[in-house]
């Protein structure tokens, strides 16, 4: 990374401080590498067991045959894969507006404001669904209003167990975790660099597409990675507010290591999305590193 | 035009407060309304689901088991991170970079994969499944954003007061111990919170790595299929966001402090 190396204390023979050094990167490396590393390889011998319990030889490759030649799994990923792409391009077109507000229109209240909206991040994930599931419910608030309206006649679940209930649920989830990123690149932008573009004659509308939004793609792109993520691998929401309908490929690794009880299988899934994570993020990381921790000098 | 544009911004900020609070809100209002059912109109002020909540005795079980989780799992997470972050701001080692993207790892891998990949772990080496096995999931998930959050505080401070120490004559751990851990204090607190708070909340890791004892939102998922009990499920609902929202104001001010003393030093 071009840095130079840094040692703590120069008076120290190289000795000591890799001992030290030694100290405090052992422990959580162990942990990492029991905990983390090892059950992703032996996730990954699983896939060629022959059943969920059985010994692991002679190796059988029925979880590949019946992955591979079913259709529907790769169709469930797909559009697993498109509602977290819309989750993603949602919340960061409905975080992106009160962002630019926030930075650019409230000045110092910025933070507290910001605050009040991203509180509902810190409740229970599980208890925002849920609320979700008492708006759209039959019985629900949503239902109640539209009847109310006269816009629909009884009771009827419209919007709950569907695909269009899942999404709007993870928007809802997700919108202050994109707002944070979002948030956080234009408070970096320079304000002199909007009244540059306004001497030199831009336009508002100039300004914020030759000027700010560039400058906040990086916001945009980290916030895309972490609502994109997690939204792929979704299996609670769907079960909760999405029914049938609404089923997502993590749905059916779940049900492998529940009702279905093929462990083989599951596994195999669940390396599939590890792997599709996994280039993703890598390719996503080329462009935008999120990871990079500076060495103090 | 640029007036237009903030009272524009203004309603479309409060549009999104409100699409965003009232859920919120409105569990919270079930949970004093005097019925079964979750509709509206309201039906009367009760305590009784409050004065339930206190007699049932699997659900405060569920709350003692996430508690006693989220505690263990945020301390160790906590050491664990707290010691790499120390390692990667302040060493440059070969294999850093390695460690590095080994260890943020788990922020990236959906937790349905590392759920179902430590349920195989166990049951290969035939653990069984309890709290430990919960806390171990905890732990992993939570010690990336503990590395992350005091590496970034350590990062705003140069070497030179350790280096100051050891001149004046104290040893390395002693150092370490009275002037690297209180400078990262405020983060070190402030990622224990964030843990805890993670741990508490969790689902879908406890939920695959929960033995006969549940965590409290494996309880409530397991209520959530039977509509009489949705009132406490709401209830209890209600008890953890106002206890969430004290934890997080409390965790807020202290990063406050915390970063309001931040020297960049050198």
């Amino acid at each position: 990374m071009g840095r130079s190396p840094t040692l703590l204390l120069a008076q120290d023979t190289p000795v000591e401080n890799k001992r030290r050094l030694f100290a405090l990167i052992t422990p959580p490396s162990v942990f990492l590498l029991f905990f983390f590393m090892v059950p992703l390889v032996i996730m990954a011998l699983y896939t060629m067991k022959e059943s969920s319990f059985g010994p692991l030889f002679p190796l059988s490759f029925e979880a590949f045959r019946s992955f591979f030649s079913n259709p529907a799994y790769f169709v469930l990923l797909l559009s697993s894969s498109q509602l977290a792409l819309f989750t993603a391009l949602l919340s960061i077109l409905l975080a992106y507006p009160v962002s630019y507000y926030l930075v650019f229109y409230t000045g110092s209240r910025r933070v507290i404001l910001l605050t009040l909206l991203i509180l509902p991040a810190w409740i229970s994930y599980l208890l925002r669904v849920l609320a979700w599931k008492v708006i759209l419910g039959s019985e629900g608030l949503l239902n109640q209003l539209l009847i109310s309206a006269g816009l629909i006649e009884n009771g009827a679940p419209i919007l709950l167990f569907s695909q269009a209930a899942v999404l709007i649920t993870l928007v809802y989830v997700w919108i202050p975790f994109a707002a944070l990123p979002i948030f956080a690149a234009m408070e970096r932008i320079d304000p002199r660099l909007h009244e540059a573009a306004a001497d030199l004659g831009a336009s508002p509308g100039v300004t914020f597409w030759r000027v700010t939004f560039p400058l906040t793609m990086p916001g945009v792109a980290s916030a895309f990675f972490f609502v994109f993520i997690p939204t792929l691998g979704e299996w609670v929401t769907p079960n909760l507010v999405g029914g049938v309908s609404g089923i997502m490929y993590g749905n059916l690794i779940q049900d492998q290591f529940g009702r279905a009880l093929n462990w083989p299988l599951g596994a195999l899934m669940s390396m599939v999305l590890l792997v599709l994570v996994g280039v993703f993020s890598y390719v996503f990381n080329r462009f935008i590193p999120i990871t990079e921790v500076p060495v103090s000098s | 035009m640029r007036q237009t544009g903030k009272w524009l911004g203004l309603g479309y900020y409060l549009l999104l407060l409100l699409f965003l609070q009232l859920p919120i809100l409105l569990l919270i209002v079930f949970s004093f309304n005097d019925s079964v059912l979750l509709v509206f109109p309201l039906r009367g002020f009760t305590l009784q689901w409050y004065r339930e909540l206190l007699q049932a005795t699997e659900l405060i079980n569920a709350a003692k088991n996430s508690l006693l989780i989220g505690l263990v799992s945020s301390v160790v997470a906590t050491v664990l991170g707290g010691a790499a972050a120390i390692a990667i701001a302040r060493y440059n080692f070969p294999g850093r970079e390695f460690f590095l993207n080994i260890a943020t790892l788990p922020l990236v891998i959906p937790y349905v994969v590392l759920a179902v990949a430590l349920l195989i772990l166990f049951q290969a080496l035939k653990i069984e499944l309890s709290l430990w096995t919960i806390m171990i999931g905890h732990t992993i998930i939570n010690m990336p954003y503990v590395m992350l959050i005091v590496a970034a505080r350590l990062s705003g401070f140069a070497n030179n007061l350790e280096e100051a120490a050891m001149d004046l004559g104290a040893t390395y751990w002693g150092t370490l111990m009275r002037v690297t851990l209180p400078i990262s204090m405020p983060a070190l607190v402030a990622a224990f919170l964030s843990s805890f708070t993670m741990s508490f909340d969790e689902f879908s890791l406890a939920f695959f790595l929960a033995g006969t004892q549940n965590t409290l939102p494996v309880y409530l998922y397991s209520q959530l299929r039977f509509p009489s009990r949705l009132p406490l499920a709401v209830t209890t609902a209600a008890v953890v966001i106002m206890v969430s929202v004290v934890i997080l104001l409390f965790s807020e001010w202290l990063r406050r402090v915390g970063t309001s003393r931040t020297g960049k030093g050198g």
